[in-house]
């Protein structure tokens, strides 16, 4: 990043060496839709570099291009010349918004999103629309048939909601199981708290099981991912700058986090603030205790379940876990350790599921288009279980699922683990 | 454009097949060079109908027409030149119609990728060999376009080889076929030779039966270390000389080992001068160990510092992965890269090597060679920063030599890339003027407005 006038702009690095290969192309969910170059990595790099070398404004359409992007990260991993098309989509994105702030971001993302109780009053009408019955009856009706497509399906994106959110419901502290081999800090997601609860609760028995005490701060704030995809990059690092500090009061040896976005943001907050003389340090010293649930499980003796899972189960690649951590292989292990479990590799299982987020509200069509390659390649694997460590892809996984009406279960892997461990519990009892 | 005129294509490809904003005209301006030319407008039709129906309103408009899919051509072939045109991007007409296993062909539309064509033949348990580098990123249609090569063509010969029948829009918008899935047809004119590598300015190719062969079964891969790029490159003669012909025999120098080093991390020696990437294939295991092992020798005996054989699939792949990336991980050294693909009678690859060395150290500009050497096909690349005045003008004055020293030794400009913009100044001294003639008076027959991709191939 440079400064120029204020505003700050990626550096030439970004996009000089472009040599417009086009082997990106090949890998782009969005190119791989529409075939046409203004929606492929190669064309983003190249309305980047006309923008920034003062050739084309910033149009609309130039930044619309950028919102485009779906942020899979696939052609950051396949550039051979090392530059990462991804990374300056968003980039633009924030130059659009320094240059021009949209006050509804200001709303959304400074005042909404980073408090975790305003998020828990906002979605309440959701939790009541679920537990007043309504939404039992919508389906029963067939009502929600009356809904235009998108609206049913952001209907169905919905899981099965908790009661309550789990943030003022999990204890700040649980303990270890047995002895207590290490101090967890657990970074619990706005998504994991409000949409997938029951998941979380599983995390956290799951490494209270297997020795680790676990800390769950409550006033923590979003990661910020949410800001960072729509050009906040000023928000991100005050969410940043909050979180680091929660977490240096409780000292833990870890910070793990079972949400594939949330790990993702939070191992990146030490390049985020790099360049910040108070925080870099201490955001490099957080970064580097982040881990993902399943790489933290397969860093530490874990007891074997005793239980068994009779399932056939596939997987997704989260991209937030896949390419932005490298981890693809701890899920697929964590798995393989259940008894009974069939694991049957998905077809594309690293290529991107359509959520990006928040696609399937702003890019419907493009979003509907790329799910349904990823709905196809499950289809094929004939599996009742699709698991996938991250709470956008369950929720676009879902909504595909229900759309298609195939009763395939979406899970967190981690989830699935807590299944053979209470399983096997079982039948100690017996 | 008039908007009158723009509605007249939309009437024909429909609203999502015309793009025109600024940004759209933008990125259809170049293709895997660092040549760049706007259109005024870009179609993206679905159909040779709708093709055809493009092309006789562009006639009666006098427009340019420049062909194009990926765009991941290495001549600026499908770019516009000076005074716009339209592109017309044949990416949305990417279905295989047919999978023939008893007549071992497969038609396709033009704008399949080339992986995903091969993958699915691969099914079926047939094979189509032809592999540029680009195979992931570039359609059928712009392959035989161009008469693609790769590796392989060592062994089982180029793009033009597998053709069996082309569909082709003509200048006037009439539809033309040729041939047909037998494998000897010598009624007429060899229409498909002439279609093939003709660059768009003939026809718009839309679709193509191709030719199918068996697939081999297995394969064994070899890698030698060389302390000497000459070595290396003597090397090359002597396996061939000694009557084993592998599926490829590709040269790469130590830049290139460099480049590919930082961009993949695969652990390739970076201290070697070059390396030898040797691959036998057939279908029979026995014979193609007892060829990778004679390969070995042969390269241990002509100076190899090491060979041996990939342990597994994993290595084999890696190792093609690698030589699948020489060329855009190069653009690590510098900001631009010129690529040619010179190609000489086998037997003066030491000799073009040693010229091409000398030419580099001259002008002071790093030259990268690697290339399929079993064939004559080298890649030299010239690597420097187009920004810098000084250094663009030696390059194109590099450029010169290194056809000059191709043509000096008995060989041609372009083995695979095909001629675009970038070597239409050299055609004159590579063809001489009979030649030209001759092909300008087909293109004049075929094309007499001059609107398909005008202004490539032929020298102004």
């Amino acid at each position: 990043m440079n400064q120029a006038n204020g505003i700050e702009k990626p550096d030439e690095s970004a996009y000089l060496n472009c040599i417009r290969c086009g082997l990106c192309l090949a890998v782009c969910p969005t190119y791989r839709e529409y075939l046409k170059e203004t929606a492929s990595p190669r064309g983003r790099v190249a309305l980047a570099r006309k923008n920034l070398e003062g050739e084309m404004e910033l149009s609309s359409n130039l930044v619309e291009q950028m919102y485009g992007c779906f942020a899979c990260m696939a052609c950051n991993e396949v550039c051979p010349v090392g530059i990462h098309p991804a990374d300056l989509a968003l980039a633009m994105r924030q130059i659009q918004e320094q240059l021009h702030p949209a006050s509804w971001k200001q709303t959304l993302f400074a005042g909404l999103i980073p408090h975790p109780g305003r998020m828990e009053t906002a979605t309440l009408p959701l939790r009541l629309y679920q537990i007043s019955g309504l939404r039992r009856l919508v389906y029963t009706l067939k009502l929600n048939h009356l809904l235009p497509a998108q609206l049913r399906d952001l209907e169905a994106m919905l899981p099965h909601l908790p009661r309550r959110p789990l943030r003022p419901a999990l204890p700040q502290v649980t303990n270890a199981r047995g002895d207590t081999r290490s101090r967890v800090g657990f970074f619990l997601g706005c998504a994991q708290s409000l949409m997938f609860a029951e998941e979380s609760s599983a995390t956290v028995r799951v490494l209270a099981r297997n020795g680790c005490e676990v800390i769950t701060p409550k006033d923590v704030q979003c990661c910020g991912m949410p800001a960072s995809g729509y050009g906040r990059l000023d928000l991100v690092r005050s969410q940043a700058q909050h979180n680091i500090a929660v977490f240096e009061q409780y000292n833990t040896d870890v910070i793990v986090t079972d949400c594939a976005t949330c790990g993702s943001t939070l191992k990146e907050y030490g390049s985020i603030l790099a360049d910040d003389p108070i925080w870099a340090a201490r955001a490099q010293d957080f970064s580097s205790k982040v881990r993902d649930v399943s790489e933290y499980l397969m860093e530490i003796p874990l007891e074997k379940p005793r239980g068994r899972v009779d399932l056939r189960v596939t997987y997704h690649d989260p991209c937030h876990l896949r390419r932005a951590q490298q981890v693809w292989e701890q899920p697929r292990s964590l798995l393989g350790l259940i008894q009974g479990l069939e694991f049957i590799e998905l077809p594309e299982a690293d290529w991107c599921c359509g959520s990006a987020g928040s696609q399937l509200i702003t890019h419907y069509e493009t979003s509907r288009r790329v799910m349904d390659r990823k709905l196809d390649n499950l289809a094929n694997t004939g599996a009742e279980v699709i698991a996938s460590g991250c709470p956008g892809c369950q929720m676009q996984l879902l909504s595909g699922i229900r759309r298609r009406g195939t009763p395939v279960r979406v899970v967190h892997p981690v989830t699935l683990l807590d299944e053979a461990y209470e399983a096997g519990d079982g039948k100690q009892i017996d | 454009m008039e908007s009158r005129l723009i509605d007249r294509f939309v009437d024909v490809v429909g609203k999502a097949g015309v793009l025109h904003t600024p940004e759209d005209l933008a990125v259809y301006s170049y293709d895997g060079t660092f040549a760049e030319g706007q259109p005024d407008l870009i179609l993206l039709p679905e159909t040779t109908e709708q093709v055809s129906q493009i092309v006789r309103l562009a006639g009666e408009a006098r427009l340019p027409i420049v062909p194009r899919g990926m765009g991941s051509g290495l001549a600026a072939g499908s770019i516009p030149m000076p005074g716009g045109g339209i592109v017309i991007c044949l990416t949305r007409m990417n279905h295989i119609l047919e999978i023939d296993t008893q007549n071992a062909t497969v038609s396709v539309e033009a704008g399949v990728v080339t992986a995903d064509l091969q993958r699915e033949v691969e099914k079926h348990g047939l094979f189509y060999p032809p592999d540029p580098s680009s195979i992931r990123h570039s359609t059928i249609g712009g392959n035989i376009a161009c008469n693609a090569g790769g590796p392989r063509c060592l062994k089982y010969g180029v793009t033009g080889d597998y053709v069996l029948g082309l569909t082709v829009v003509l200048a006037d918008g009439q539809i033309l076929t040729t041939g047909g899935k037998p494998i000897k047809d010598v009624t007429g004119y060899d229409l498909n030779g002439l279609f093939t590598g003709s660059e768009g300015t003939l026809g718009l190719i839309t679709g193509a039966l191709l030719r199918l062969i068996a697939k081999p079964i297995y394969a064994s891969t070899a890698l030698a270390e060389y302390n000497s790029l000459e070595d290396a490159s003597c090397t090359v003669n002597a396996i061939l000389s000694a009557g084993i012909l592998p599926a490829t025999l590709e040269l790469m120098d130590q830049t290139a080992i460099t480049c590919i080093e930082e961009a993949m991390h695969l652990g390739l020696p970076t201290d070697v001068e070059a390396l030898l990437l040797i691959e036998t294939d057939g279908a029979d295991q026995q014979t193609v160990d007892r060829e990778i092992e004679v390969c070995v020798k042969i390269c241990q005996v002509n100076g190899a510092r090491s060979a041996k054989m990939a342990k597994n699939e994993a290595e084999r792949n890696s190792l093609w992965k690698a030589r699948r990336s020489i060329s855009p991980s190069l653009a690590r050294k510098a900001p631009n890269k010129l690529g040619e693909d010179i190609t000489v009678p086998r037997s003066a690859i030491p000799e073009v090597v040693k010229r091409l060395r000398a030419i580099s150290a001259r002008y002071g500009l790093p030259i990268v060679i690697f290339g399929h050497a079993g064939d004559g096909n080298l890649h030299p690349n010239i690597l420097f920063d187009k920004r810098e005045p000084e250094q663009w003008a030696k390059v194109e004055q590099m450029v010169g030599e290194i056809f000059a020293t191709s043509l000096a030794l008995g060989g041609t400009l372009s083995g695979e890339h095909g001629v675009g913009v970038l070597k239409r100044p050299y055609l004159e001294n590579a063809l001489g003027p009979v030649s030209i003639g001759v092909q300008k008076q087909i293109k004049n027959a075929l094309d007499p407005m001059n609107i398909l991709n005008p202004g490539k191939i032929f020298p102004i």
